[in-house]
Order: structure tokens, then sequence, then C-alpha cells
């Protein structure tokens, strides 16, 4: 491996930025990933941060299972982060579609719509558990 | 500038749902319709639904869904503070805030076993007890919590940060509001006097000695310090509910109940954003026939696209915030300059950022 390549995976896993999208969830995921952001968990301690843009993400963390409207919204933005994409399904409806499975406006989990990297089951995940998820993304990365 | 809104982002379709689930599978859906206000959505469901059926709840099944329905409006407005206070560049307060919320949470999980949808609610009463210990538990967070919201009052009143990016922001007069059906905080704000524990007491709200909250300013400073002052009164309920909780009853008929009688109710619960309203029919199988809900931001919404019209853009994303909107989907806004003839979409962030460095240029604060 090339010094060039070596320093771009150390940038990559020592500062995966992150997207956070709601794709049609209750907003109980979303409060438990600030939460994660906040200070007694303070996921920053790994060089994390919620960026504003799909252009500047590494990391999609999506919550709540796709429904109808946003389906073709979400692959747009999901076009737009840049390679090496990762996406992160956090939530149960995210993951299976769960409770609202069988509703008509929605299709199903995230993976219906583009490929997902890391699933964190739970209605809604403690932050203990998203960010276990977000270790093992990373333990992931350092791999890839 | 003008606004029209587009909704339906985040339709799932969950009326449609609820009539192909019984009750009891219906009542954790209906709990994520919103994960913010998960008991109030729990708690109308069931209430609308004992009272088509005629279905008698527990005194103490009473006081402690009245608890949890407090507790959640502390962790709600908790979270809008710092929400707020980070759409208007005032980061330390976000953080502040969402340190203290955790306590709420932490007695949240105590009482119901879980962060966020709690499942508290059940046909005839609510699944968990409150012993005399976790009450003194509560208690003790309490106090913390009061000692900090007495403090962020403080902040709120007198920090010239707060009010100079929030005063005269997002105007909404009484008459308009009244008229575009506007409830909660938001028309509170307005100084219309306006909340359904008040006007149409439901649990133990008619008994609980707390005071409505109104400011006059209308404006969005208004909205914070409604939402600040609520938070205390939420306190105060909670204190009176330990104090006065019968020590022994049921909390929940011994036999589940799974069939309701035919009928049909209609609901009215003061969510923290506002009046909720569940209409409910049973036919008298074990599915409801019919289920109507009624969101307070559903109720909100036409009052934003009013209060926002001749706002800076740069004030967009706190006067939004201001009515707590409960719809995840505000992400995107599409904006249109008439006179450049240009379009162009922003998300949340990037509007915050727009936001930020607006005020910096123009030495708002």
């Amino acid at each position: 491996m090339g010094l060039l390549s070596k320093l771009v995976k150390w940038a990559r896993t020592k500062s995966p930025w992150i997207l956070h999208l709601n794709t049609g969830g209750c907003n109980a995921c979303d409060i438990e990933i600030l939460a994660a952001l906040m200070p007694r968990f303070d996921v920053e301690r790994f060089g994390i941060i919620l960026m504003g843009s799909p252009r500047h993400a590494d990391v999609l963390v999506c919550t709540g299972p796709i429904t109808k409207q946003m389906k073709p919204r979400f692959r747009k933005l999901y076009e737009q982060v840049p390679d090496p994409k990762f996406v992160m399904a956090v939530g149960n409806c995210a993951c299976t579609g769960g409770v609202f499975k069988g509703c008509y406006g929605v299709e199903g989990g995230i993976d219906t719509a583009v490929p997902v990297d890391v699933y964190v089951p739970g209605c809604p995940p403690k932050p203990e558990a998203i960010i276990d998820g977000v270790a093992k993304l990373l333990a992931k990365l350092q791999k890839s | 500038m003008d606004v029209k809104p587009r909704i339906g982002y985040v339709h799932r379709g969950i009326e449609k749902a609820l009539e192909n689930r019984t009750y009891i599978q219906g009542a954790f859906l209906v709990e994520r319709v919103c994960g913010i206000c998960s008991n109030a959505h729990q708690c109308t469901f069931m209430m609308a639904t004992e009272e088509a059926g005629g279905i008698e709840v527990s005194e103490k099944a009473n006081f402690i869904r009245t608890i949890v329905a407090e507790l959640e409006r502390i962790h709600s407005h908790l979270l809008w503070l710092g929400a707020a206070g980070l759409e208007i560049g005032f980061e330390t307060l976000f953080m502040y805030v969402w340190r203290d919320r955790e306590v709420v949470m932490d007695l949240l999980e105590a009482i119901s076993g879980n962060r966020v949808n709690y499942a508290m609610n059940i046909l005839g009463g609510v699944r968990r007890d409150i012993s005399p210990e976790l009450a003194d538990k509560i208690r003790k967070g309490l106090d913390y919590l009061e000692e900090r919201t007495n403090y962020y009052k403080k902040l709120c009143l007198e920090e010239s940060t707060v009010r100079k990016r929030t005063e005269g922001v997002g105007v909404l007069d009484p008459v308009t509001g009244v008229k575009l059906g506007a409830v909660g905080p938001t028309i509170r704000a307005s100084g219309v006097k306006f909340d359904v524990r008040k006007n149409d007491p439901h649990l133990k709200y008619d008994e609980a000695d707390f005071e409505l909250i109104t400011w006059d300013t209308c404006d969005t400073f208004g909205r914070v310090v409604v939402r600040v002052l609520e938070t205390i009164e939420s306190i105060k309920i909670i204190r009176w509910c330990l104090d006065h909780m019968p020590k022994k009853g049921d909390i929940m008929p011994e036999k589940l109940i799974r069939r309701v009688p035919e009928g049909e109710a209609y609901a009215r619960f003061e969510a923290q954003r506002g009046e909720l309203i569940y209409y409910v029919k049973s036919n008298g199988t074990d599915k409801p026939y019919r289920v109507k809900i009624r969101t307070p931001t559903m109720a909100n919404i036409l009052s934003v696209a009013e209060l926002l019209k001749g706002c800076y853009i740069a004030d967009l994303p706190i006067a939004l915030a201001s009515i707590d909107p409960c719809f995840s989907c505000e992400d995107r806004i599409t904006f249109i300059d008439i006179e450049k003839e240009k379009t162009w979409t922003w998300t949340r962030e990037e509007l915050r950022r727009y936001s930020r460095e607006f005020n910096e240029k123009e030495k708002r604060w």
C-alpha cells in the first residue's frame, strides 16, 4: 500500500463525517442520534461530525422506513455522496420496515433503495447501540 | 418572502393501517406517529377507545398517565430549547440543555424501560407501576431539573444573544392565529388562553395545581419563554401527582381487554406542541372501524406559512422551529428569487450556516 493511500485511509477512519437523514421515521431514532452527539455520549471524540450537505459526507445515517414520496429523493441524495460511501440503517424500521410494514405509503427498509453497510436494530436503539454501530463501521473501514 | 408548505414526505398511511390491526397492536403503532410525543399519541388513542367502549380506568393509572405525560413534556420542551439554541447559533445553550435533558430521559427509562417510545398505556390502565422508591428518584431528578430550568428562564429573559435573534421574528397576531387554528405554545405566545389541560381537562389536570402560561409578545421570543415557563409548571404537576397518588390500587384490569363494544368517541389531549385529537369508531370487534388523527403540527402549519411571510431568509430556521414542527421533513427548502428568476434548494444545515453568516455580517448580535 502506497503512502498516499495509507494517509487517505487514516483520514477516513479518524474523521468519518455523517449526514443524518430521516427517510420517513418517527423522530425517535433521530433524537437518539442527536443524543449520541451530545456531551454525555459524545461521538465527536471519534472525529464524527454532523454535516449539512451530502457532498461533504462519508456516511449516510438513515432512520425510518422509506416512504413512497421519499424514495426518488433519497436515491438522488445517495448519488450526491462522494465515493466511497457507507450507509448506516438506524432503527427497526430502517432495517426492515418494522412496525410500518404493510402501510400503503411505505416501501420497506432502507435496503430496498440503497445498499446498507451497518444495521442498528432497536426501536429506537439507545445511543450506546448507535455508538456500537459506528465502532463496527469504523472497523469495517479499517479493513477495506 | 412568500411561503407555500408542501407536506407528505413522511406519509406512511397509519390511519389506514390501524384498521387492520387490533387495538393492542394499534397502541404500539400510534406511538410511532411521532417519537417525541409518543406517549401523548398512545394515551389519546387509549382515551378515545376507552370512551367509545365505556371502559373504566383506575384512579392510580390516571395519575401515572399524567406523570408520564408531563415528564414527556419536559423532555420535549428541553429538546426544543436546545434545538432553538442551535438555530440561532448559540451552541453552548444547545449542549447544556441536552446534557440536562438526559436526567429526564433517565427518569422515563426508569419508569417505562425505554428512553423514547415508552409503551406505557393499555386499554383500561397503564403497564408499569411507580413504586415509592422510584417516586423518590423522580423527586430528586425534578429538584435538579427545576434548578436548571430556572437558570434557563433567567438566561432566556436576560441574555441579549437570545433576545436579539428572537424578538420581533415570526410575528403571529392573535386574530390571525385563531383564524388559522393555531394551537399549543404557538398560540399561547400570542396571548390567547387556550390549553386543553385547562379548557377541557383530561386525566388529572382538573385537580392538579398549575398555571396556564401565556405571553403577549406574539413573536419567537414569546414562544421560547412560554416553553421554558411551561417546563417549570410541568415539574409542579408531577410533584403534585407524586404526593397525591393513591398508594394501593390496580393499574390495569385483571383481564386484558381485546374487544371494544360498539361506539364512537373523540378525545383531546394537550400534547407538547398543542391540541392532539383522536377520533375512534369501534364496531364490537378487536379492530377499530375508523381512526382519525389530527396532530398539532398539522394545525400549526398554516400559521407558520403566515408568520414566515416578510421574514428575512436568515431568520427562517428559528421562525420555522418556533412552532416546534413535528415533521422531520422540513429538511429541504426551495427558494425562488423573483427578481433574479433563480431557484435553488438548500438543506437545513446549509440554511443554518447562511443564517449565521448573515447575522455576523449584519452585526445583529
